[in-house]
């Protein structure tokens, strides 16, 4: 399945924050989403969900296969969040809940979604937290997030979002509140079950140069209208928009 | 750079976590508040006799005739039967050990053991501060998730200004209005005491009425002591329900806005899921703090209120045996009000670690 966004806008009091973007995102392939602060890459990434803040107002259409979830009853999208599309927050440290068990968050849209019961959940969780590399999974199963570290945590955060077997996942900066060192290592996962899982996935990032590791396509941002898109190699290589070069010319150490 | 970044991740696998011995975290931690309640208890003991005792009036005085007074043989005797003759610190270990023993000495003015007296009056308060408490919990907390989640809107408002005048009206000013208006006027609620006297009270086993007459079987008894007792507890409970539905909705706002709440919508959990497992759990927080708080404060609003009600409960008690220097009384009455103080901040601890994982595994 596909995820096909066309001509999104999104307007909050007034102000418009998208003013058209398009997007295609591929199974098995990892989209990049690159652009600087404001400029509109996290709300395109929460725009798929529903999760616009208060009082935001979206127009266009984003198809999930044949379904346009900007449209979708609340009943529908809620089976589509969290069943068919996932999410995985920029910091680890507040997008899980501190007083939960990471077994608790792992489990409870498991058997929502996908109507298990405790023992089919928790032995998917166990898993899953293997999966995710995970030392001890059985006894991680029961702590809570405050007794992991910062990578750890984000690795349960995309345990937890590939719990229910979705399709497409979006990974809203999911390094950035990482160590520089743990940051690959958490990359590397994302691309590795992209390609085990066939997953699409949408990396939202602004750092060029987790981008360049392991996307497939990049598409870059600016003011809320997406300027430029197309194959990494060539879209770092040979930027054809002005701002493109001048992203990629504001890196420290790189030589053209 | 990835042999490096290798090392720093098994260096980040080992867990965090510190090893459990022995008892559930849960437990252990429960033993721990208890032993210092218990600490805490004695410290109270100490500084009531203290108190008590530097106040500057003298129980002689205070309880002997003019005539009596006159005569140092009665005062020197009335001294030594009441223990006033022994230095201090004896006097406060032969205290200490009466209470160890359930024996908090006799009242000057009842002449009947202070236990017995407090065995009386205490479950009537605690029957009228326990409804109150209740009330306002539940009634603090649903208008504080309402107010939060339906926010500058109609019920918000409305919540707001009566939450307003909850805290702003003065509780004894409430207590005579409420008396004067439901019973006088309307005469939709029984007037003052326990329960009515054509019916009678149900033999006592917890003192505490409506649990009594439940015990006896009495469905009549039940029936008054809740309508004598819905009228009390709502003028004490509603600086708290007007406090609480502020807390609870600020709390409730702020959680609203925390990544872990979108995570959760993220997640595709129903509405009522997020509320109460995610939103609700967090902002109890914030709200059982403010609640241990303004039950200390409840307690002291007992007096006034039970003064007006006619509720014949520890405030009319204690005011008596302060007003004539009932020094046994006045210890008994300090202690209980302690020991109360200090069971709410127990059960507040308690909750935090029941609530908060952070807390009971530290």
């Amino acid at each position: 399945m596909t995820l096909d966004i066309t001509d999104l806008k999104v307007t909050i009091g007034g102000r418009e924050i998208l003013r058209g973007v398009d997007l295609s995102l591929q199974e098995g392939r990892v989209h990049g989403l690159a652009g600087e602060s404001g400029s509109g890459k996290t709300m395109t990434g929460l725009a798929v969900l529903g999760l616009l803040p208060h009082g935001a107002r979206a127009t266009g259409r984003i198809a999930l296969g044949e379904r346009d979830l900007l449209t979708l009853p609340p009943r529908e999208l809620n089976k589509v969040r969290g069943g068919e599309v996932a999410m995985v927050f920029q910091d680890p440290a507040t997008s899980l809940h501190p007083m939960l068990s990471v077994g608790r968050q792992l489990t409870e849209h498991m058997r929502h979604h996908l109507r298990l019961d405790r023992r089919e959940a928790r032995a998917r969780a166990v898993e899953l937290l293997g999966k995710v590399r995970i030392p001890g999974a059985e006894e991680a199963y029961g702590r809570f997030p405050h007794q992991f570290s910062g990578g750890m945590r984000q690795r349960i955060a995309i345990a937890i979002a590939l719990a229910c077997s979705p399709r497409v996942l979006i990974a809203d900066e999911p390094t950035t509140a990482l160590d520089v060192t743990v940051q690959a290592g958490v990359l590397r996962l994302l691309r590795g079950l992209c390609d085990e899982l066939g997953l699409a996935v949408l990396l939202v990032t602004h750092d060029l140069g987790v981008m360049s590791a392991i996307a497939d396509e990049v598409s870059v941002m600016k003011d809320g209208l997406v300027v430029e898109t197309g194959p990494r190699g060539k879209v770092l290589r040979e930027p054809s928009h002005a701002y493109t070069r001048s992203l990629l010319d504001s890196l420290p150490g790189e030589t053209a | 750079m990835s042999a490096m970044t290798s090392a720093k991740e098994t260096a980040d696998a080992a867990p965090r976590v510190r090893r459990r011995r022995g008892a559930h975290p849960l437990a252990r931690f429960l033993f721990r508040r208890i032993l210092t309640a218990v600490l805490l208890a004695w410290g109270i003991t100490l500084v009531t006799f203290v108190l008590t005792n530097l106040v500057p009036g003298d129980p002689v005085t205070a309880n002997l005739g003019q005539r009596a007074l006159g005569d140092p043989a009665i005062v020197a005797q009335w001294r030594a039967e009441h223990g006033l003759d022994k230095p201090l610190w004896e006097q406060y270990a032969l205290h200490l050990g009466g209470l160890v023993q359930g024996d908090f000495g006799v009242s000057q003015q009842s002449h009947r053991p202070v236990a017995e007296d407090l065995a009386q009056f205490v479950p009537a308060t605690l029957e009228l501060a326990g409804a109150a408490i209740a009330v306002s919990l539940v009634l603090g907390v649903a208008f504080g998730v309402v107010a939060a989640l339906r926010r500058d809107r109609l019920p918000d408002h409305v919540l707001r200004v009566l939450s307003l005048i909850g805290i702003s009206v003065p509780t004894f000013w409430l207590a005579l209005v409420a008396f004067y208006v439901f019973f006088y006027r309307l005469q939709i609620t029984p007037g003052s005491g326990r329960v009515d006297p054509a019916i009678g009270e149900a033999p006592a086993v917890t003192g505490l009425q409506t649990v009594d007459a439940l015990i006896a079987g009495r469905w009549d008894v039940f029936v008054s002591a809740v309508g004598h007792l819905i009228t009390p507890a709502l003028v004490l409970a509603l600086y708290t329900i007007g406090l609480l539905t502020r807390f609870t909705r600020s709390a409730v706002l702020e959680v609203l806005g925390q990544d872990y709440v979108r995570a959760a919508r993220a997640k595709g959990l129903p509405g009522r899921v997020i509320l109460f497992r995610y939103v609700l759990r967090s902002a109890l927080v914030p709200v059982i703090t403010v609640a241990g708080l303004a039950f200390g404060s409840l307690l002291s609003g007992t007096v006034l209120v039970e003064a007006i009600f006619a509720w014949p409960g520890i405030g009319q008690y204690a005011y008596k045996s302060a007003t004539t220097l009932d020094l046994p009384a006045v210890m008994g009455v300090g202690l209980v009000v302690g020991v109360v103080y200090l069971v709410i901040n127990l059960i507040v601890d308690v909750l935090y670690g029941v609530i908060d994982p952070r807390v009971r595994l530290q």
